[in-house]
């Protein structure tokens, strides 16, 4: 709580405009804006919006690193703007909206692609052996659960499709980290027996073998859910499948 | 006008509106449900919910005793038929959620863990570590991609609803990514939009929160009721408002102030219980109401802490140690560090009470329906009285599931019931709204500000409808109320573009708030008495004789709201004194 939280400096912001109704291309917009230290990259648009430009287009709602929905480039990175704090940043800031996805206004991106590939992985429980309410709970020990914990944390970002050079490459074919490690979550859910449904849409072209695990997915992950490590274990899984679908075919499992 | 025909339509797509959505998908997989939010669904303020859901399933715990401590918690305001049916309906609905997917934490052997919840006198919380909201909310939109008879529309913002032949039919909404409005013509509505937290200065609300569903229904005739009862949460962090979960102090978290004293001992909560072991019901696991009205006058005293935010108290949770933080509250932590510079293993954390929930919301019934026929209501815009003067800790999120899979099914009933509506007169009311949205978006000559009403508007709250209320505060609030819906009608957007235009949404919200507010601090006037959440200076005490009551408030275009009364429905529980001195049992 030291004193120097709360200093105050101007901060010079350079934000991505766009306005597909009157703009041809987008644009650099500059202002100056006056930040607490203690302030994250979310309150400087706030305070900017409020105060200096009201017609500035974002997505924001929870400020604490749980909705997803403040999501943009930094300085080139892609960052939760509640999350990045203004302090750990020099000179001229740039904002633009996240890459890899096409402009709907200013800091605002399309989604459409990446709720499609969401939806398309199959991204619910289908259970192995279906229950009734009257029959309680599946029981799920801590160490089973642990398994895909970590993996079930994706709040939906979409930092890392920014991140991710195979999507920016194949102009967003790859289904891309986060849909893909969501269906590994279920996959490895001790009461799901989904996966096999799941694995026609994964392990296909532009499925998992697009990933050249380059790893940028996991290090902008601002929940630390670790997609490539997903990617790398599906991989493996799906290679696993494939030896004993043409080599072992005769084991019938 | 494109025009959507649905069998129902939701509006709002959190744990609620979610709930509702497959609770109708499931009963009919030939209906049509047209599924209506501001926002995508895994944005909704259900994600930021931390602590946990409330349902009995533990073999030492009793419907009775959770109902208990619901009506005794809501200080007798809760109808209790409601309560009795919520109750009866959580564990169900938490093992329906377990079965699609939710990870609660576990047992040892693999059975659901429990943990203590604050006003709560057995430990029957289920819990997702402190990401529970996040958990519910994701693994009940996720499960909603298996529904093809779910139609969302993401990125919608309803405008008005539509009421025609007695009975709700649809809603306008503005396809934010166009500037299009469209007209969802609809057999039955079920609103399902969140609170409005964003009205108050310093809260824990998301930037969505901002009264909208309340409003529609208000707007619409419906009445809402008990507004004046806002849930304070005693810890927030002091800077930007942030909620560090109650199960901080459910952990064994306490709560010190400027001379490390445990001061709830001095408030009925006491005698002090052994650090690190907390005990269900008292001290620090008292209700909020009562905790965060201990730290008003712990901070009145001059016993607060001095930050540069503002008086606060301590949290202390260092005695829990490192594994435990990050294994139960490792949420908590990064937060404290993100915003505060604070790590809670090694120092203390500042925080103040700041607002949280309503507690009050549109009137619905048992069976969700709101007083306009064809119209429902659930989850936290709702008010189907379960909270009572004060909700308890992780009620909530059991209540979202409970009613909004009631307010489904009883929206599917009702609409099958019905003829189809009469186009023309749909028509026109479509048209109407657009002409009122397009003087708004053309308006040239307004004076005011959007940001400047607003701040006008949650200052005044902040003053005048905080932890302790007056006479003399809440009038000057609600005159002030009053100037600023006058000045709303010459409010100007700078932003004329169709694409994606937050100008124009900030000013629909403010517009929203405006009403919600209103309908708060003229409750809040009107009750001349204590009870839970609303607490008046110059009305010490509870006042069964009079004010066992529900406010009702009805909206007036251009005047206060009619506040009226409705009886709480009593069934087993008969007022009694709220009782948190742990030691005295």
């Amino acid at each position: 709580m030291s004193e120097n939280r709360l200093g105050a400096r101007q901060v010079e912001l350079e934000v991505l405009r766009y306005n597909p109704d009157s703009d041809e291309a987008p644009r650099y917009q500059r202002y100056s804006v006056p930040c607490k230290n203690e302030w994250c990259m979310l309150d400087a648009l706030n305070y900017l919006k409020d105060n200096i430009d009201p017609t500035l287009a974002y997505r924001w709602s929870c400020h604490m690193q749980v909705c997803g929905s403040c999501g943009m480039m930094i300085n080139g990175e892609p960052k939760l703007a509640c999350k990045a704090m203004v302090r750990d940043y020099e000179g001229v800031i740039r904002l633009e909206p996240l890459a890899h996805f096409p402009i709907e206004r200013d800091l605002v991106s399309v989604a459409d692609d990446f709720m499609d590939k969401l939806k398309r992985v199959k991204p619910y429980l289908i259970p192995g052996k279906p229950k009734t309410i009257e029959e309680g709970e599946y029981k799920q020990t801590p160490e089973q659960m642990q398994r895909y914990r970590k993996f079930s944390m994706c709040i939906n970002c979409m930092l890392c499709y920014a991140a991710c050079p195979e999507y920016g490459l194949t102009k967003s074919k790859f289904i891309g980290p986060a849909a893909i490690t969501l269906a590994h979550r279920y996959n490895l859910d001790s009461r799901d027996g989904g996966r096999d449904e799941r694995q026609e849409e994964i392990a296909a072209n532009e499925g998992v073998w697009e990933c050249t695990f380059v790893g940028a997915c996991s290090d902008v992950c601002p929940k630390h859910v670790d997609p490539a490590a997903a990617l790398q274990q599906v991989k493996v899984a799906s290679t696993v499948d494939w030896y004993l679908e043409h080599f072992m075919s005769w084991s019938k499992k | 006008m494109e025009i959507i025909k649905t069998d129902v339509a939701i509006i709002g797509a959190g744990g609620a509106g979610l709930r509702a959505a497959i609770a109708l998908a499931q009963a009919d997989p030939k209906i049509r449900i047209a599924l209506i939010s501001k926002v995508y669904p895994m944005r909704s303020h259900t994600c930021a919910a931390e602590g946990g859901a409330a349902g009995v399933v533990k073999p030492d715990d009793s419907y009775e005793q959770h109902f208990h401590d619901t009506v005794g918690g809501g200080d007798w305001l809760c109808d209790q038929d409601a309560v009795e049916y919520f109750i009866h309906e959580a564990p169900k609905e938490l093992i329906q959620l377990e079965h699609w997917g939710c990870p609660w934490n576990r047992e040892p052997d693999g059975s659901v863990a429990v943990r203590p919840f604050g006003g709560m006198k057995i430990q029957r919380t289920w819990f997702a570590a402190d990401k529970s909201g996040f958990h519910i909310l994701h693994t009940l939109f996720q499960t909603t991609l298996q529904y093809p008879n779910i139609q969302r529309f993401d990125e919608y913002y309803a405008t008005d609803l539509m009421v025609d032949d007695g009975r709700c039919q649809g809603l306008t909404a503005i396809e934010m990514k166009t500037g299009q409005m469209r007209r969802f013509q609809a057999g039955a509505v079920v609103i399902a939009g969140g609170g409005a937290g964003r009205m108050f200065p310093f809260n824990t609300n998301g930037a969505i929160k901002t009264g909208d569903g309340m409003a529609l229904a208000y707007r619409a005739g419906a009445a809402l009721k008990d507004m004046e009862f806002v849930q304070y949460h005693p810890t927030g962090l002091p800077n930007t408002g942030t909620l560090l979960t109650e199960a901080c102090r459910s952990e064994g978290g306490v709560l010190l102030n400027k001379d490390n004293y445990r001061f709830l001992q001095d408030y009925g909560m006491g005698p002090e219980t052994p650090l690190g072991k907390p005990e269900l019901k008292t001290m620090e696991l008292g209700p909020r109401d009562r905790v965060s009205q201990s730290i008003w006058h712990e901070i009145q005293k001059g016993r607060a802490v001095k930050t540069p935010w503002g008086d606060c108290v301590w949290l202390d949770m260092r005695h829990l140690g490192e594994k435990t933080i990050n294994e139960r509250l490792p949420f908590v932590r990064d937060i404290c560090i993100s915003y505060l510079g604070i790590d809670p293993v090694t120092e203390m954390v500042p925080i103040r009470p700041v607002a949280h929930y309503m507690m009050g919301g549109i009137h619905t019934d048992i069976n969700a329906a709101t007083s306009v026929p064809g119209l429902f209501a659930a989850g936290e815009c709702a008010c189907v009285s379960i909270n009572g003067a004060n909700r308890l800790g992780s009620n909530s999120l059991v209540e979202i599931l409970v009613f909004g899979h009631r307010a489904g099914i009883e929206a599917l009933e009702y609409a099958r019931g019905q003829k189809p509506g009469n186009d023309a007169a749909l028509a026109t009311q479509g048209d109407v709204a657009q002409a009122k949205l397009r003087e708004l978006f053309m308006r040239n000559v307004g004076k005011e500000s959007i940001s400047g009403l607003r701040k006008e508007m949650t200052d005044t709250m902040g003053e005048g409808v905080g932890i302790y209320r007056t006479q003399e505060g809440l009038t000057e609030t609600c005159d002030k109320l009053a100037d600023l819906r006058r000045r709303y009608a010459d409010v100007a957007l700078h932003d004329k573009t169709n694409v994606y235009n937050t100008d124009l949404l900030s000013a629909l919200e403010l517009g929203s708030m405006l009403d919600c507010a209103e309908a708060v601090a003229v409750s809040g006037l009107e009750r001349k008495e204590s009870r839970g959440a609303h607490q008046r200076l110059d009305f010490p005490a509870r006042d069964d004789s009079k004010y066992l009551k529900h406010s009702m408030a009805y909206y007036k275009p251009t005047e206060r709201p009619r506040i009226d009364y409705r009886d709480v429905v009593i069934t087993t529980s008969p007022p009694g004194v709220r009782d948190y001195s742990g030691a005295k049992k």
